[in-house]
């Protein structure tokens, strides 16, 4: 009987240690939601920015930049996926890489060969475990994320989309690198604290929005004077698009990750605590039976010994 | 003249300045050049480095180096779009 107690008590101290941890986790993920959600409002108004800037350029100028036209033979397309760089947040990374796997799956249908970029750990050790091959990967920064790690990512993404262009099929081109013809990107969006759901986008070629050049509200576009020309201007400010948008991307995974993080860890807590009560109710009625145990002992000896004793 | 520019200076990750002010000095790849109310729409990209200069009313000015930046002028205002801003320092 004692010893049952002392199991129970053990139980119970291990359990009350992981609620500590799990507590402790969920709290710092709700103060980290919080943060990533005013990193994404804090890039909203360079985003709304550059699109309007993006739209007079693209309403003036002709528009037949290669980041923006489709090619006529996609061979190859790039996939960006963005998982968590640890655990524990639930399905957070496992949701993505399956929603990975069905654009994957899809692209492969159409007769595009995927290539794959990963950004977190969680995503490149599933496909390494998989030995499956990953063209590019970066991870440590996927709970905060910065923009120079976004414009690392979109970097060797549109050095790999311009260097596709020449290629012929299972050929490298001109510049003998075998590049990609599509981009696409995997993340997590964030809908509310209790939903996030994986989605997939294309970010290349892009689709501008070519507003109808006499009908846009308010009348003509304004004529813009272009400081240097529209095609140069255009050159320097399509990656820079990408680049937001891929930084856009990874501050909504972020605060993604850390919302699937705190749901994950609060019901970790919740379980923690209903077992922590579960099992304070079987030692205190192991210690009560225990108790009643040597009660009806003592009062048995008693009694034989009161008995014996008349006896004699 | 009591006509005023609507400044907003956004770099990618904050909203860095926005207000009223009466003059904008940037330089773009072409060369250096003052924005006053009034001026025509304009599209430029930044010289790298760059320093953007906000003169407001009553003689003061903020200054900001900037990095990778565009400069956007339409009818409502001036628009700089920078990937980093820092406060320039108030050496010279």
């Amino acid at each position: 009987m004692a010893a049952q107690v002392r199991v129970l008590r053990q139980r119970i101290r291990s359990a009350k240690g992981m609620k500590k941890i799990t507590k402790a986790m969920e709290l710092v993920a709700t103060s980290r939601i919080a943060k990533a959600q005013a990193k994404v409002a804090a890039s909203l108004p360079y985003a709304e920015a550059i699109t309007g800037v993006l739209t007079a350029l693209a309403s003036n100028a002709r528009i037949d930049h290669p980041l923006l036209t489709p090619r006529e033979r996609v061979r190859r397309a790039g996939v960006l996926l963005v998982t968590a760089d640890r655990g524990l947040a639930g399905g957070y990374s496992s949701n993505a890489i399956r929603t990975a796997e069905s654009l994957i799956a899809r692209l492969r249908a159409d007769g595009k060969e995927p290539v794959l970029y990963v950004i977190g750990r969680k995503g490149v050790a599933y496909y390494r475990f998989r030995d499956r091959e990953i063209a590019g990967s970066w991870t440590g920064f996927s709970e905060q994320p910065t923009f120079d790690d976004a414009r690392e990512v979109g970097d060797t993404l549109i050095k790999a989309f311009t260097a596709g262009a020449d290629d012929t099929d299972g050929h490298a081109g001109a510049d003998g690198i075998l590049g990609v013809d599509e981009l696409h990107i995997v993340y997590t969006e964030f809908k509310s604290l209790m939903t996030q759901n994986p989605v997939s986008r294309i970010i290349g070629p892009m689709q501008v929005q070519d507003r109808p050049r006499s009908e846009a509200p308010g009348g003509v576009l304004p004529a813009y004077e272009f400081e240097p020309e529209p095609e140069s201007l255009l050159d320097a400010l399509l990656p820079k698009y990408i680049n937001t948008r891929i930084f856009a991307a990874l501050l909504e995974s972020a605060a993604s990750e850390s919302a699937a993080r705190r749901r994950a860890m609060k019901s970790a807590t919740d379980n923690a605590e209903e077992m922590i009560e579960k099992y304070t109710r079987e030692m205190n009625s192991a210690r009560q039976a225990g108790i009643t145990q040597e009660i009806s002992e003592i009062v048995g000896g008693a009694n034989a010994l009161a008995a014996s004793g008349s006896e004699v | 003249m009591a006509q005023q520019l609507h400044v907003e200076l956004v770099a990618v990750e904050e909203k860095v300045w926005t207000g009223e002010a009466e003059m904008v000095v940037a330089r773009t790849t072409e060369g250096e050049l003052g924005v006053l109310p009034g001026h025509a729409p304009l599209l430029g990209q930044l010289a790298e480095p760059s320093q953007v200069r906000i003169k407001q009313a009553g003689g003061q000015q903020v200054a900001y180096d900037v990095a990778g930046g565009f400069l956007s002028v339409t009818g409502e205002g001036v628009t700089v779009l920078a990937e980093s801003a820092t406060p320039a320092t108030p050496a010279r």
